[in-house]
């Protein structure tokens, strides 16, 4: 696991030929070589902006993403070996500095096409759109579920491929013999007729002054050698033995740390504060006022945290402070009313008059749902460290988007973004809560105030209480069906659309819809959360039609395989879940089994999930069987991997995940009150792959959204109550089962 | 200054009274690979061993373990070039996703095989519930602490401690 240091550009930045620096078809223009500085050591070529070939052979990906737990550094780095014919024991990867000479062009591609697929025609012109659009966004994230599919398939791939174009064509060149005569494998280029061999480092400056493929060919599946396997991944072994380094083990010479108390009420102010150093600490440095939160900074944590423990701060009022749970839910319900009679809702949806075939419907279901906020709590608690000296200013963290932290930072101190340097480390769960930069910001504000690097540790409290949340909401929903029991009408009214645009779609043939949504003030900070508006759909979508398919008195799995027939992608998922989950068999009493499924970020999740609720209404999910069309799984124990994590994030948030509000803040404040699931608790986990032949589909979000329905309609299958407010904890479920048994 | 042993090593160190043996641990001894997580004994990432007992470092004050053996995830393995038994399995399973909790993850698994070599599913549950993985890797976990259990069942001349 090799980063990029500012000793090693000093060192290095040497090398610097342009014309050793080439291009690829979609990154058009000069690939500058500035970029060869920053990554290139002495003798090595840098064949395009995605590899670089040692002179002893080995290639290095690099990889535009941050590592948090996805395996990405590994898949990508196999996506580009495999199209490349390189020796898989000799790849190694780097993590890409944060530079907007890597700002992920592709990424943008993707989230601004919508997830559509475009004629590959086309292509040269959206890409002169995107790069001015992807400029001016700066860049670099990791999040949507994006890497494999967007940069692994658009960038590494083609890369790995331009780049075995040129050494086929550096090696035809050099033999003078037809290239259609030559092969690559493992390293080598070789030319069996006349028995001569070299090996790509021994071609690479020569191929490097090989004009570019503009579209070189990509393998075909049946083609690929690393591509659908389960390659080992690169970055375990430094997970097992404490080595990997995340953001929160950074040491620098001389660097201390800092801690801080953020005003409790969003948006509150400090209003006094003694920033003298308390006489009764020890090891104390600083106390900084920064408006919105206090912070010390001390030799350690401990004793930083200890002292701003004691502090007297006091904070302004705001017009929050006295805002419950209760308040803000009443407000959604107002401003749903007010959308709705002034006409101001918008509209996400139309087809047909749902009116009309509400009016005309046999039976009628109506249902409102409700959701709470949701907090990320990943592993590491939120931290920064932050150097500012000589005019520049250096950060190190783990970050889902290092070059908008570059820009944050830039823009904070009123310096160019050249003057900032971002050491992205490993991450400590992201889940998109390291998209953001706040901590970042606040890291810099107070190395501003110090000569010397400063470390910034959020508490896990205030990473509770200080995070950017998954929205609370609210959403009424209304079908009507037809004798026969077919949905003729549906109708959703929904708060807030972040995105990806489509997750409130419908998936089910339904002639008649109107879906609308109006987006209400909320004073508390919303944030991307592991599938974002699909954690919300997917609960909302699939508990209403489960409602529909018990108003129609027909077998779940059933009715949605009726009402997806356009759909041969749904039709083989839930096929094979019907198999796999043992669907018609009997379960024990006080048994319950449910399904959900959910197409999102390119892939279809569906879960069953078997529970149990005993007399006390205790809820147990004793197993979930999941199956993913994949599309194509690059990494099939990767994408297993993180379909099992997804679930359990799911998990955790639809059984006891809860933030609320009280007086304004935040109410829980660590593990024993916002409570995860802990290994007791998890399901036993299938999952089932299918790849379709479609583009590979996105793994690190998919089967989040589906796994709280999955279990509240399995409650429901055991005990006849229909949960319709998450967590399931707040649900009482006693003497349901009673009734039921 | 206490004196601690830690890993088979002496640190002098200056902690305040109070003061927890994580961040003695991470701060000044340099040893970052046990973990801060909730700061209440919550989540499992800051646990070590003290005699070989898992303890949660965030708790314990460090100079309530002066003079007894601390041993942390980097102290497990028996030399710098064989892994532990359980660190092995961990490779195996490709339990790690972020890889944060895992030290912690792996320091109660050694305990529990210290203490409990063939380990029922219902006893590596109750050994393993105060370790909190956000990335959900409880069944890779589980069956890591199997094969561990299984490769030290064959083995005879591998002797799990540290």
């Amino acid at each position: 696991m090799k980063k990029w240091t500012r000793r090693a550009f000093i060192g290095t930045g040497i090398l610097a030929s342009g014309a050793l620096v080439i291009g690829v078809a979609i990154r058009p223009g000069n690939r500058s070589s500035k970029v060869a500085g920053l990554i290139a050591e002495e003798g090595e070529t840098v064949m395009n902006i995605w590899l670089k070939i040692s002179p002893d052979n080995t290639v290095t990906a690099i990889i535009p993403h941050a590592e948090m737990g996805q395996g990405v550094h590994t898949t990508l780095a196999m996506m580009l070996a495999d199209e490349m014919d390189a020796d898989w024991s000799k790849v190694k990867f780097m993590e890409a500095p944060a530079d907007k000479e890597y700002a992920n062009y592709v990424v943008a591609k993707g989230f601004i096409a919508g997830d559509k697929t475009f004629p590959k025609f086309l292509e040269g012109t959206i890409d002169g759109v995107f790069l001015t659009a992807v400029k001016s966004m700066n860049f670099q994230i990791t999040g949507g579920s994006a890497s494999v599919r967007f940069t692994g398939q658009q960038g590494m791939r083609i890369a790995g491929a331009a780049a075995k174009a040129m050494l086929l064509q550096a090696a035809a060149d050099t033999w003078k013999v037809p290239v259609e005569e030559l092969k690559a494998e493992k390293s080598t280029i070789s030319h069996p007729a006349s028995n001569q061999t070299a090996t790509f480092a021994e071609l690479a400056q020569a191929a490097a002054k090989v004009k570019a493929p503009k579209q070189p060919r990509l393998k075909t599946p049946e083609e690929f050698t690393l591509m659908g396997t389960s390659q080992p991944r690169l970055d375990i072994p430094a997970k097992v033995t404490g080595t990997a380094k995340f953001g929160m083990d950074v040491i620098l010479p001389n660097m201390k740390y800092a801690t801080i108390k953020a005003a409790p009420v969003f948006g509150a102010k400090v209003k006094t504060v003694d920033t003298s150093i308390p006489s009764d600490s020890e090891g104390i440095l600083k106390v900084l006022n920064l408006e919105n939160a206090v912070a010390v900074v001390a030799d350690g944590f401990w004793q930083a945290k200890s002292a701003i423990n004691r502090l007297n701060i006091e904070f302004e009022s705001t017009e929050n402070d006295g805002k419950s749970q209760d308040d803000i839910l009443n407000g959604y319900q107002m401003a749903m009313d007010k959308a709705l009679e002034e006409g101001s809702i918008e509209e996400h949806f139309r087809s047909g008059d749902v009116l009309n075939a509400l009016s005309e419907a046999e039976t009628i279901v109506e249902a409102e749902y409700q959701l709470p906020f949701l907090a990320h709590a990943t592993m590491e608690p939120m931290n920064c460290t932050a150097w500012v000296h000589d005019g520049k200013c250096e950060i190190w963290c783990g970050s889902q988007n290092p070059l908008g932290a570059k820009a944050a930072v830039a823009e904070l101190l009123d310096i160019s973004p050249d003057q900032v340097t971002v050491h992205n480390q490993l991450l400590g769960g992201g889940f998109g809560r390291r998209s953001e930069t706040d901590v970042i910001k606040q890291a810099v504000a107070i190395a501003k105030e110090v000569d010397y690097p400063v470390k910034l540790i959020w508490s896990r409290e205030e990473d509770t209480q200080h995070d950017v949340y998954r929205e609370a909401t609210i959403s009424r929903m209304k079908a009507g069906l037809d004798e026969s029991g077919n949905p003729v009408a549906y109708s959703h009214q929904f708060l807030f659309k972040h995105h990806p645009p489509e997750a409130a779609d419908l998936p089910y043939s339904v002639p008649n819809q109107l879906i609308q949504f109006t987006s209400p003030n909320s004073f508390v900070p919303w944030g991307n959360w592991r599938s974002v508006d699909h954690s919300v759909h997917g609960f909302l979508t699939e508990s209403f039609i489960d409602e529909l398919a018990f108003a129609a008195k027909k077998d779940p799995l059933a009715f949605r395989k009726s009402l997806t027939q356009d759909k041969p992608r749904f039709q083989k998922v839930l096929d094979l879940i019907q198999e796999k989950s043992d669907w018609n068999s009997p379960l024990p009493t006080n048994w319950g089994r449910g399904i959900a499924i959910a197409q999102s970020f390119g892939s279809i999740v569906a879960e069953v999930a078997e529970v149990e609720v005993n007399v006390e209404g205790k809820v147990k999910v004793h197993r979930v069987v999941c199956v993913a069309d994949a599309g194509f799984a690059i990494h099939p124990d990767g994408f297993k991997a993180q379909m099992e994590s997804g679930i359990i994030y799911g998990l955790a948030a639809a059984m006891s995940g809860e933030i609320t509000i009280e007086n304004g803040a935040v109410a829980q404040s660590n593990f024993h009150d916002y409570q995860v699931t802990r290994m007791s608790e998890a399901p036993k986990i299938e999952t089932h792959i299918i790849n379709s032949g479609n583009p590979p589909g996105g793994a690190g979000e998919p089967s989040t959204p589906v796994i709280a329905p999955a279990v509240t309609n399995a409650i429901f299958n055991a005990t006849g109550a229909r949960i319709r407010q998450l967590p399931i904890s707040k649900t009482d479920l006693r003497v349901s089962i009673q009734q039921a048994t | 200054m206490i004196n601690l042993t830690i890993n088979g090593k002496e640190y002098p160190v200056e902690a305040p009274a109070g003061m927890p043996l994580l961040w003695v641990i991470r701060e000044q001894c340099e040893l970052t690979g046990t973990k801060f997580g909730c700061g209440i004994a919550q989540c499992g990432a800051c646990t070590v061993h003290v005699d070989g007992q898992p303890i949660r470092s965030c708790i314990t004050p460090a100079s309530s373990v002066e003079g007894k053996n601390i041993t942390t995830i980097e102290g497990i393995a028996p030399d710098e070039n064989t892994l532990h038994i359980v660190q092995q399995a961990w490779i195996e399973e490709q339990t790690p996703q972020c890889g944060y909790c895992q030290s912690g993850q792996i320091m109660s698994a050694v305990a529990l095989l210290n203490e409990n070599p063939t380990p029922s599913d219902e006893e590596i549950e109750q050994a393993m519930s105060g370790n909190i993985c956000r990335c959900g890797m409880y069944g890779r976990i589980k069956s890591a602490i199997k094969r561990a259990s299984a490769a030290l069942q064959a083995s005879t001349s591998n002797p799990l401690l540290p």
